[in-house]
């Protein structure tokens, strides 16, 4: 996996002038290596070395079964949830002027800035009971805090900003031209948005969707605070952590190489999305 | 691959706008939702941190601990962004500038960390440096705590950020293309003073963007952190496990009060994302 | 000799850029690499610059081989087609930096750059940036970077592409004044033949990687040498003849066959101005309809129409149309007085030849 400075020699282009070729490739295939490849080979090399039959096991009994499915539902009503308002706001940001537009694009990022254990605290701190938001919902029946619907809150906003940030730049180049054809034509906005723009935007949308999918699915601290740890609050991450804790190195591993062969795979997906999106944006 | 987030510059009116009340209740509906979603959660920060005065937010502020974890997340950010940075800046170049076969998995392999859970990040390193890990007994024998210990706590936090100023760069020295570097080359300039000169401040909006990002994440990772943290207050705790520590103290305020601080970097990221859009905007 | 290229050939991949390609251009001149896209023109300049390596085939810059020099020491002036400013750099610090580089001293740098943004009228632009210039003051930023450091050869790679028509006339008159002032050798690659026909002292052909012809502008529009110089520069009229009977034939048009025997093809072209018109239809040999007239300023350009739908094409002064008394839809004769015979294969070309026809005597001419 490791690519020598020799090797880069080789495949360095010799029409181009531009120096400095060699050194650059040679110092981000080092350094990638180890920071990040060496300590996933660790992972790989200490699986290996455990018994499979305890790997399958830890990986596959009920409570890791029952994490795993918490895990994908919660993110997956997360980055649904996300692709709905994202649209919506991305949508109103670009397409509409109104004061305080500026400071509403700016806000979007909030969940980016912030740290994730401060957003799950303030967070669980707004639903709770006695929260701003609590003593409202939770008479209503709706706890947002220390239960499953705070996860999903949680991991809501932790993705936000991703199905927003993608969707933007495709409606901003949308080709205004089409839209008024079809108007031409005699499309109501309604159709024209369901024929025309839509399917325009599904690439963009669904890139959003696995981004914010896949950010929700490794997502631990915000989900620590608003969880409260209670019973069918826990998540895959969660499970790895307690199994450390209890010095169950392979249930550990069990559970993480789970989680690390999904998300490649998810990353994949996502790669070979963003390269079909990338396509059809230009004509 | 495609830059992390930006603003929109200047909304693109629709071309057959929309009749007035679908417009301002979609409007309303948006600034509604992230009046509840995003700015009340900030807000309620702050609220808490101060809801039994001034005294319980000075106390939970000027206690020890809570200064050795602001040091500690002051010197991890301080490692790994510099040099996540300098990685940044060496991967772009030789991938913007230049077309070479791998180029695709190298950009795929740059992304791995994105696509790893911070908990399963610090697993990693645990099993590298830990006890039991692949480099624990070489570490033991010299009597190294990488573990348990700050030095892990850099590596989790590097591992985390790896992709963030790479990610911001890559697409604007793309977009550039090679002209002005060949142009300084045909004015007798040599590779560095090529990038010093040409390249670097060219990019320098795109590279301070992702540093800010960089940074955010640095100073706000939890759960790698958290996995290779000995949780040693005063020793081995970030402000954001700080902040865990007190709130598993049930507290009500001090969990609050060190979570403004971490509330204030966001705030100040978010202000200088801003600067810094409004900045590169201004010389397109 | 100023800039040589000896048996120079380039490939990307499996696309062979220039194929054996050699031509010198001399001290002082200022001439012009023209051809259609993708014909290797700009990979030439590239590699004069530095900026390519040629595979095969030495590159001398004033007597010195450069082959290997690296373009940082070649000491050329290169003018980019998008003109490569840098974007972060006044105007000043564009025309400086080859300077700054050469470790000048603040005074003479300064001098220098006063100097060229005077000669190029840039002198209120100077604290600007360049993306408050317009399009013809970045030119003129990226010529005067490109001068500043006094390089032995100026390199401009399709400077009027980005222009508007209008001001592109008055550009290449700009262009040939200022070559004139400073006296530098000046290669400019351009896909525009009338732009190298006017504004080149020589002109270097290139089609698909070869040099197709190298001559100057009377040379290369008089003497082709082959099909494709003769067809890309100027208006070439190209017919398809088959032999019957002994004599080639294109529909109506009959030409002797050269020694071609029933059956061979041949095909020949020639210029506008070599067919000569006239409103009697008797004068002339073949008949036709004038079916249009473009009017191109000084000369007409008359397209004439056969009964078989093939066009042909003229070129007449407007003293000698009026004198004529000529008009679209008018039914007119006209005869090719000379043509070249062009072998299939775009070998040699043939001289050319007059045709043996004798004109028919006007009506009471003798008298």
């Amino acid at each position: 996996m490791t690519k020598s400075p020799a090797a880069a020699a080789e495949i360095a282009p010799p029409s181009n002038p531009l120096p400095g070729f060699n050194l650059t490739l040679g110092f981000s295939v080092v350094y990638l290596t180890l920071v990040v490849l060496v300590p996933i080979a660790a992972l790989a090399l200490k699986a290996l070395g455990l018994s499979w039959n305890d790997l399958w096991i830890l990986g596959t009994n009920q409570r890791a079964l029952a994490a795993y499915q918490f895990s994908l539902t919660a993110s997956l009503a997360a980055a649904f949830i996300n692709a709905l308002f994202g649209s919506l706001l991305a949508w109103v940001l670009v397409r509409y002027e109104f004061p305080g537009r500026r400071f509403f694009d700016g806000l979007i990022d909030f969940p980016f800035a912030l740290p994730t254990a401060v957003a799950g605290l303030t967070l669980a701190n707004l639903f709770s009971a006695h929260g701003w938001l609590g003593r409202f919902l939770v008479p209503l029946g709706i706890t947002g805090a220390y239960s499953r619907l705070g996860v999903v809150i949680a991991l809501t906003f932790v993705g936000l900003p991703f199905s927003v940030r993608t969707l933007q730049p495709v409606i901003e180049t949308l080709d205004v031209a089409v839209e008024e054809a079809a108007a031409c034509l005699g499309a109501g906005r309604a159709r024209t948005f369901a024929r025309v723009v839509g399917p325009t935007l599904l690439p963009a949308a669904l890139t959003g969707f696995g981004l914010s999918f896949a950010r929700a699915l490794g997502e631990y601290g915000s989900v620590v605070f608003i969880s409260g740890n209670l019973p069918g609050t826990e998540i895959a991450p969660t499970l790895i952590v307690i199994r450390l804790d209890q010095y169950d190195y392979t249930g550990a591993i069990a559970v993480a190489l789970v989680l690390m062969i999904f998300s490649f795979a998810l990353l994949l997906t996502l790669n070979t999305l963003q390269g079909w999106a990338a396509r059809i944006e230009e004509p | 691959m495609k830059p992390l987030s930006r603003t929109t510059s200047r909304s693109a009116p629709a071309p057959l706008p929309s009749p007035p009340a679908v417009k301002w209740s979609l409007i309303a509906l948006a600034a509604i939702f992230l009046a509840i979603f995003l700015l009340l959660p900030l807000i309620n920060v702050f609220a808490q941190a101060f809801a039994r005065g001034w005294s319980p937010f000075w106390r939970a502020l000027s206690d020890p601990d809570t200064g050795s974890a602001v040091r500690l997340t002051l010197m991890v950010a301080a490692i790994s962004v510099p040099l996540n940075a300098v990685f940044g800046l060496t991967a772009a170049w030789a991938i913007a500038k230049f077309d070479f076969r791998g180029k695709a998995l190298l950009l795929t392999l740059i992304d791995l960390p994105f696509a790893i859970s911070p908990v399963v990040a610090g697993l990693l390193f645990v099993l590298l440096f830990g006890a039991n890990g692949w480099m624990g007994p070489w570490l033991e024998a010299h009597h190294l705590k990488v573990i348990f210990a700050p030095p892990g706590m850099v590596l989790a936090t590097l591992f985390v950020t790896f992709p963030y100023v790479a990610r911001e760069l890559i697409p604007v020295m793309h977009s550039q293309g090679r002209e002005q570097e060949e142009a300084a080359l045909t004015l007798g300039a040599g590779g560095w003073q090529t990038f010093w000169r040409v390249t670097l401040p060219s990019v320098k909006w795109g590279l301070f963007y992702g540093i800010i990002l960089c940074n955010a994440r640095a100073m706000g990772e939890f759960g790698a952190v958290w996995v290779v943290s000995g949780h040693i207050a005063g020793e081995t705790d970030t402000l954001p496990l700080r902040v865990d520590k007190l709130y598993n103290e049930f507290d009500p305020v001090a969990p609050f009060a060190v979570a403004t601080l971490l509330g204030l970097l966001a705030v100040a990221t978010m202000l200088l994302k801003a600067f810094l859009d409004w900045k590169g905007r201004r010389e397109l | 000799m100023s800039i040589e290229l000896k048996n120079v050939s380039k490939s990307f991949g499996q696309v062979a850029a220039l194929r054996d390609v050699s031509f010198a251009v001399n001290e002082g001149e200022l001439a012009a690499l023209l051809g259609p896209s993708g014909s290797g023109k700009t990979t030439v300049l590239r590699l004069i610059a530095g900026l390519e390596t040629p595979d095969n085939g030495r590159l001398f810059v004033r007597g010195a081989e450069v082959s290997a020099v690296p373009v940082q020491r070649r000491n050329i002036g290169f003018v980019f087609q998008n003109y490569a400013l840098f974007r972060n750099m006044s105007v000043w610090g564009n025309i400086a930096f080859g300077l700054s580089i050469k470790k000048w001293r603040r005074p003479q740098i300064a001098a220098r750059v006063a100097e060229l943004a005077d000669f190029l009228d840039l002198h209120d632009q100077v604290r600007r940036y360049p993306h408050q210039l317009s399009g013809g003051q970045r030119q003129r930023v990226a010529i005067a970077r490109a001068l500043a450091p006094g390089p032995d050869v100026l390199l401009l790679d399709e400077p009027f592409a980005a222009v508007d028509a209008q001001i592109r006339q008055e550009l290449r008159q700009w262009l040939i004044r200022l070559h004139h002032e400073i006296k530098l050798t000046t290669i400019f690659v351009t896909h525009d033949q009338e732009e190298a026909m006017e504004v080149a002292d020589r002109i270097v052909v290139f089609s698909q990687g070869r040099l197709e012809r190298i001559g100057t502008p009377q040379e290369v529009y008089e003497k082709p040498h082959n099909e494709f110089v003769a067809r890309f520069v100027g208006v070439l009229n190209v017919l398809e003849l088959e032999v019957r009977d002994g004599l080639a034939r294109c529909n109506e048009l009959e030409f002797p066959a050269h020694g071609l025997a029933d059956g061979q093809k041949m095909r020949i072209g020639f210029r506008p101005y070599n067919v000569q018109v006239s409103p009697h239809p008797a004068v002339y040999p073949f008949r036709a309809l004038l079916r249009r007239t473009y009017f191109l300023g000084v000369m007409l350009r008359l397209e004439m129409e056969l009964p078989s739908g093939l066009v042909i094409r003229s070129r007449l002064s407007k003293e000698e149309y009026a004198r004529l008394g000529l008009a679209d839809g008018r039914e007119v004769s006209f005869q090719i007085r000379t043509y070249r015979i062009l072998s299939k294969e775009g070998g040699p070309l043939g001289d050319e030849v007059a045709t043996s026809y004798e004109t028919r005597p006007l009506l009471g001419e003798g008298i």
